[in-house]
């Protein structure tokens, strides 16, 4: 009963072209790599990806298959410009929406709950409303009067993340020291695939790890898969951490050649 | 022994967050970092500092607590934070960018994006930190605001930038336009030099101060406690310009 394990292979193929994708993690850390890579394996393209944006954006934009994306930032962390998406934007190939970090949060949580919009006071009097003319503003109702950016809600079509643990049912639990976003990309989105390094039983989710860790819900999840080494080569502390050599050759690396050295062939296990 | 230059600097930075309270420091950058600790070491002790991820910690390192990035955001919206952020550009008003430079449809050279530049600038006091100072970082005009300088501040009500640290000296909005004023001088660099340096008008008071010396403690927490090995000259380097 609600057994949701699937390849990332078959969790892709539930994806179309077209569609919003809430990608997790932050910039080079705990990305779902091995979700991103069946990606790139699939035809799947004209996306609108909606990232905290690291080499899941890059490699995606590297490929040709972001249509637009909506972004605070997009960095490798270690390596602080990503060099695919540089390019892609400097080439003005990549639609962007390009907002605030507590933007993006805010918009989240209004998808999560059913909301249009939430007022956030960020963006105000910055040029985040000059390259984003669609965005409105709200007037407090209140003595205080304040004006505020209607941050509209990014509701997804589809989310993918990596966590470190999770049962068949689709519980997910984090370990490291930064849960980011990931339970709130899943409850964003029509339909949430959570990779994981290791799928475990139910009960041991909470032998070893307070209950404060299970972060991602069963009820938001659609599949979960086993994916060791699944967020490599970005940080997935304290299982591994960001692989800086695999990076720099990544960052350093003309794309055709490296997706043909880094994407070809089976998922194997991560360092 | 002689201060240097990323001395003076150091200790320019730290003081932004004199007086502060108990509020968080986010220094972004070598020298900022170096300068926090230092006031947290010294006339700041109430200040909050983080492991640069997610956890809260004091000076020798020791959690003392957890501030993963959600709630770290809203610390940013609560206020109780001044960061110290770089630029690659920053204009008359505190306008700064670290976004793109050129057109934004079609950047000549793609940066970082926004980040929380602009959630920082209305919420939290917000200094800035400028390793190598030019015309092309102090510009008339930014490419893209990111952090929102006083020209568009109108109705902000938490906005404020308290300073404005370069290699050459220190600068702040204290004059009645609230465009950029030199506040002081790092020993060594001369008003000619600053105003060569920078690509807009700035105001300059008829007795400039320098920025003040390190005490014997502060020298020896910053040589022997906080950077023994020196990567401060790394950031801003001795005698390297003209």
């Amino acid at each position: 009963m609600g057994e949701k394990t699937m390849t990332a292979d078959e969790a892709v193929s539930r994806l179309e072209s077209g569609m919003t994708l809430g990608i997790g993690g932050w910039g080079s850390r705990r990305k779902p790599m091995a979700l991103v890579r069946a990606v790139l394996r699939s035809g799947i393209t004209d996306l609108t990806v909606v990232s905290y944006g690291g080499p899941d954006v890059g490699m995606l934009a590297a490929a040709g298959r972001i249509r637009r994306l909506v972004a605070p930032f997009v960095t490798l962390d270690s390596i602080p410009l990503e060099p695919h998406f540089r390019a892609a934007r400097e080439r003005g190939e990549l639609e962007l929406m390009e907002i605030d970090e507590a933007m993006f949060m805010w918009g989240l949580h209004a998808a999560a709950n059913r909301l249009p919009f939430l007022p956030v006071r960020a963006g105000i009097g910055s040029d985040v409303m000059r390259v984003n003319p669609a965005l409105r503003t709200v007037t407090s109702p209140y003595d205080d009067g304040e004006t505020f950016v209607a941050m509209p809600a990014l509701r997804l079509d589809a989310a993918l993340v990596h966590v470190h643990r999770a049962d068949r049912r689709g519980n997910g639990q984090y370990l490291g020291p930064d849960p980011y976003f990931d339970d709130l990309f899943c409850e964003a989105a029509d339909a949430a695939y959570v990779s994981c390094e290791r799928i475990v039983d139910t009960a041991e989710l909470t032998k070893e790890a307070a209950a404060q860790t299970l972060l991602i819900k069963r009820h938001t999840v659609t599949g979960v898969v086993e994916a060791p080494g699944g967020a490599h080569f970005t940080s997935c502390a304290p299982d591994y951490g960001r692989d800086e050599a695999m990076q720099k050759e990544y960052a350093t690396t003309p794309w055709a050649e490296f997706a043909e050295r880094f994407l070809n062939g089976p998922e194997k296990e991560g360092t | 022994m002689t201060v240097t230059r990323s001395e003076f600097c150091v200790i320019a930075c730290a003081e932004a967050w004199r007086g502060a309270g108990e509020i968080l420091a986010s220094p972004m950058g070598l020298i900022p970092s170096i300068g926090a600790r230092l006031a947290r070491l010294t006339f700041a002790p109430e200040l909050l500092l983080t492991d640069g991820e997610a956890m809260l910690v004091d000076v020798d390192g020791t959690v003392e607590g957890w501030l993963p990035y959600r709630q770290h955001l809203t610390l940013v919206t609560g206020g109780r934070r001044h960061v110290m952020m770089g630029a690659s550009q920053i204009d008359r008003f505190g306008n700064q960018n670290i976004s793109c430079i050129g057109d934004w449809e079609q950047p000549r050279r793609q940066l970082l994006g926004v980040r929380g530049a602009p959630v920082n600038t209305l919420n939290n006091p917000t200094s800035y930190w400028i390793p190598r100072h030019s015309r092309r970082v102090f510009m008339e005009k930014v490419d893209m605001v990111c952090g929102v300088g006083y020209d568009h501040a109108a109705g902000a009500r938490h906005h404020r930038i308290p300073r404005v640290v370069s290699d050459l000296g220190v600068f702040d909005f204290a004059t009645p336009d609230r465009s950029m004023r030199l506040a002081s001088l790092h020993p060594g660099v001369t008003v000619e030099e600053v105003g060569d340096a920078t690509g807009f008008a700035l105001t300059i008071p008829d007795e400039v101060p320098y920025t003040r010396e390190p005490t014997p403690t502060e020298l020896r927490l910053i040589r022997e406690e906080i950077d023994p090995h020196d990567t401060r000259a790394r950031e801003v380097p001795e005698g390297v310009r003209a």
